[in-house]
């Protein structure tokens, strides 16, 4: 396959999202996409602008302000055979509906010992970045990633934000999907015959063998700047993508960091109790022999998240502090 | 008073072979150091010792079978206090003078280094002043315990001459030992480089496996052993086994080096002509179900068993400088479990089974083995071992004797050849079949007769 075989067009995450929900729609009737403003005003972040039009009332519906409430209807809905795909504005919102999700969508499978499935996607925004301050701007996926009977997947780039969906329709059972919102605007070549991902594994985005950066989601463009900054001054940093939350794949990052002997986790999650504690926390256990460095972490400062440009810009995981932890490691 | 014996590592163990000894006289030894590999006939197995104490001497030499329960080796009790350690180690430096200083126990006590110390208990070491390479680890595999480390900060307080200082003649003049990475402590393992005679630090003052691998080149350069490693005897080992070798590694290659070090190997190879079996075999196993066809696999030991009984002289163990003919015909059959390890467990009477016997036996045997349930009378005393790679695609297998065993028959792949035969060229299968003999015990003519009888076997299935 070479690329004068295959057409390729200039996209961005948000239509790539969008040409996903529109196949997921058009090629299985039981799906429908339902949340906050999706139908008439397109979705708050335009994702699901003009799917009203072409699939009608019935398969994009817009919601009243109740993430209880339509969280739980997409969970009864999954249970009744349908395919529903329920939108969150945003991750801090989402914890209206935990109980929906905790102990609802997460448990049903094993208190029924695997009899009652719940075959749900929820698709939320996440994290900082568009000065929305400290009720829409928060990293919560982690919380999310430590609840079992759910999956968690944290589409970074456009081939996953175009292919993780129809994999996650097909799960049996919930299915999490975190948009990072500064996301939406990046744009680049996709494929046209993008289709499904792998669901399962974590990808090492760039190769290299003095280290090992691993990220996901929207501090995977910051991580892979980092990483040409460090080659500018001869470290090659490796680039791991976790893009699956829940179950951390172990095996790709450890394989990696056994090579490289050196780990700098990115989350823009809190630091205390992290997903970046987690990764760090199971190096240590799988490849402390190999550790030429003690792993360091770069994670959002611990407050809301401000709303001033500049504060903002201080509190989030920034290239520049990558760069700095990678230098510390490397020696 | 502690002595070392042979350990029963089985209940039907009686006797077991000293492979080697892991340490030396007048070394001293803690609670779970590996002490000396024991070959219990089905591996070699490293006994690690049960008791604290310095080896004063050993009372058997490697290669010789003894019963278990036997004193291995004369340990003296070690106390705390450094000053009985001369007079405990006294009879044992007595016979080995030149072995070095004997106090620096921990680095000649394994072939391979136990793992490092938790950063934390490398900290604690540090504020006490307590070097952690000179340390023998009581914890599980090896490792050093906080304890070992405050026993050795007070054997070394109160005494005017501490341990580690007189075993190290430098060690007076050496700074404060340094933080070192886990991933450096392991290289300067593997490497043979001792962490302390590493002087270039990273940014953060510790050691990391860029000042390690710096260490190692320039340490290579000079004559084998450099000058400060004469009176380090971790200078002299031979470099460790490299990571992601288990125990079955190590034991395999005990016994292996074993083989080609002791035994002088002879081999002797025939092709065979397998048509007579192989035809055979397609006609009888159409009377059977698919569960009980035979494979030639099992024909060829069984055929081998049969030699095995007319040549007995191929068919024992060498021990004390003479040949122990088997009491009967066990084949070894070598299995690869999953994981890298090597077992050659016995069909027990090989010689006297039916064919559909011998095939059961061989199935059963596979899959016990590679999920690690052999029984320990199928471990102990195979007479004559044979290891067929055949599934693995090659043609000829030239095999290494299993000790104390005096021959093994490697069997390679069926493969269609041209063959001629009574003046014609025809395809037939054929196997390659290899003897590798024992010269101590036989000579090439032995190993000759028995690929002559196992191939006029082999044209005569019908008496399989």
């Amino acid at each position: 396959m070479t690329s004068a075989t295959v057409a390729v067009r200039e996209t961005t995450y948000r239509e790539a999202m969008r040409d996903a929900l529109r196949e997921a729609l058009a090629e299985d009737e039981r799906v429908f996409l339902m949340g906050e403003d999706v139908g008439r005003y397109g979705g708050c972040f335009a994702v699901s602008l003009g799917l009203l039009e072409e699939f009608g009332p019935e398969r994009v519906r817009d919601t009243p302000l109740s993430e209880s409430g339509f969280v739980g209807a997409g969970v009864g809905a999954a249970i009744a055979g349908m395919r529903p795909i329920v939108e969150i504005m945003t991750v801090n919102f989402s914890l209206l509906a935990l109980d929906q999700i905790l102990n609802n969508a997460a448990t049903l499978q094993h208190m029924s010992g695997g009899q009652v499935h719940v075959p749900l996607v929820i698709r939320m925004t996440t994290g900082a970045g568009r000065q929305l301050a400290a009720q829409h701007s928060h990293s919560l996926e982690g919380w999310y990633a430590h609840i079992p009977g759910i999956k968690v997947l944290a589409p970074a780039t456009l081939e996953d934000a175009r292919g993780m969906l129809g994999p996650a329709l097909e799960d049996p059972d919930p299915v999490l999907l975190f948009e990072h919102g500064t996301l939406y605007n990046a744009s680049g070549p996709l494929a046209e015959d993008a289709g499904p991902v792998d669901i399962q594994r974590a990808v090492v985005r760039r190769q290299g063998r003095d280290l090992t950066l691993i990220s996901y989601g929207g501090s995977l463009p910051k991580t892979l700047a980092a990483a040409e900054t460090l080659a500018a001054d001869g470290i090659e940093a490796e680039v791991v993508d976790l893009r699956v939350l829940r179950p951390l794949d172990d095996a790709t990052f450890t394989e990696s960091v056994r090579r490289t002997h050196r780990a700098v986790v990115v989350d823009e999650g809190w630091r205390s109790g992290s997903l970046s504690a987690e990764v760090s926390a199971r190096i240590t256990e799988q490849c402390f022999y190999d550790l030429d460095s003690p792993v360091l972490r770069v994670c959002s400062a611990e407050v809301p998240m401000p709303y001033a440009r500049h504060l903002e810009e201080a509190a989030l995981p920034q290239p520049e502090a990558i760069v700095a932890a990678a230098r510390a490691v490397v020696g | 008073m502690a002595d070392f014996t042979m350990p029963s590592l089985g209940a039907d163990m009686d006797a077991g072979t000293l492979v080697e000894w892991l340490v030396r006289e007048g070394d001293t030894v803690h609670r779970g150091d590996p002490m000396a590999v024991v070959d219990t006939d089905k591996s070699a197995i490293e006994v690690e010792s049960f008791d604290d104490g310095v080896v004063e001497r050993f009372l058997v030499e490697p290669g010789a079978r003894v019963a278990v329960g036997t004193t291995l080796a004369s340990l003296a009790p070690l106390d705390d206090a450094p000053t009985k350690v001369p007079a405990a180690r006294s009879p044992g430096a007595a016979t080995t003078p030149a072995a070095g200083p004997p106090a620096r126990h921990g680095h000649h006590r394994r072939p391979h280094t136990p793992r490092a110390a938790p950063p934390p208990l490398r900290h604690h070491a540090a504020e006490l002043g307590v070097d952690l390479t000179t340390l023998a680890g009581s914890g599980p595999d090896g490792t050093v315990t906080r304890a070992d480390v405050d026993r050795a900060a007070r054997a070394s307080a109160p005494s005017p001459l501490p341990l580690q200082r007189r075993a190290e003649p430098g060690a007076a003049t050496r700074p404060r030992p340094r933080r070192a990475s886990p991933y450096a402590r392991r290289l300067a393992a593997e490497l043979g480089v001792d962490l302390a005679s590493v002087t270039e630090v990273g940014g953060d003052g510790a050691v990391h496996a860029a000042q390690v691998l710096g260490a190692a080149s320039t340490a290579v350069a000079p004559v084998p052993p450099p000058p400060p490693a004469a009176t380090s005897p971790a200078r002299v080992e031979p470099p460790p086994k490299p990571r992601g070798t288990g125990a079955s590694r190590t034991t395999i290659a005990a016994l292996m080096s074993r083989a080609k070090r002791e035994i002088p190997h002879y081999y002797v190879a025939t092709t065979v002509d397998l048509g007579p079996l192989t035809e055979w075999l397609r006609r009888s196993n159409r009377e059977r179900g698919v569960s009980e066809r035979i494979l030639p696999a099992a024909a060829l030991l069984k055929a081998t068993a049969l030699t095995a009984r007319d040549h007995p002289e191929l068919n024992g163990f060498w021990v004390d400088r003479a040949f122990v003919p088997g009491d009967d015909v066990h084949l070894g059959v070598a299995v690869h479990v999953r994981g890298g390890a090597l077992v050659a467990p016995a069909i027990h009477r090989t010689a006297d089974l039916t064919l559909p016997e011998v095939m059961a036996a061989l199935r059963d045997l596979v899959a016990r083995a590679r999920s690690g349930r052999l029984r320990r009378a199928e471990l102990a005393d195979p007479t004559l071992t044979v290891t067929d790679l055949g599934d693995q695609g090659v043609e000829e297998v030239i095999g290494v004797i299993y000790p104390p065993q005096v021959a093994l028959l490697g069997i390679g792949r069926v493969v269609e050849r041209p063959w001629a035969m009574d003046g014609l060229i025809g395809v037939r299968p054929t196997v390659r079949l290899t003897l590798s003999g024992d010269h101590r015990a036989t000579d090439g003519a032995a190993g000759a007769r028995f690929l002559n009888t196992l191939e006029e076997r082999l044209q005569h299935p019908e008496a399989l």
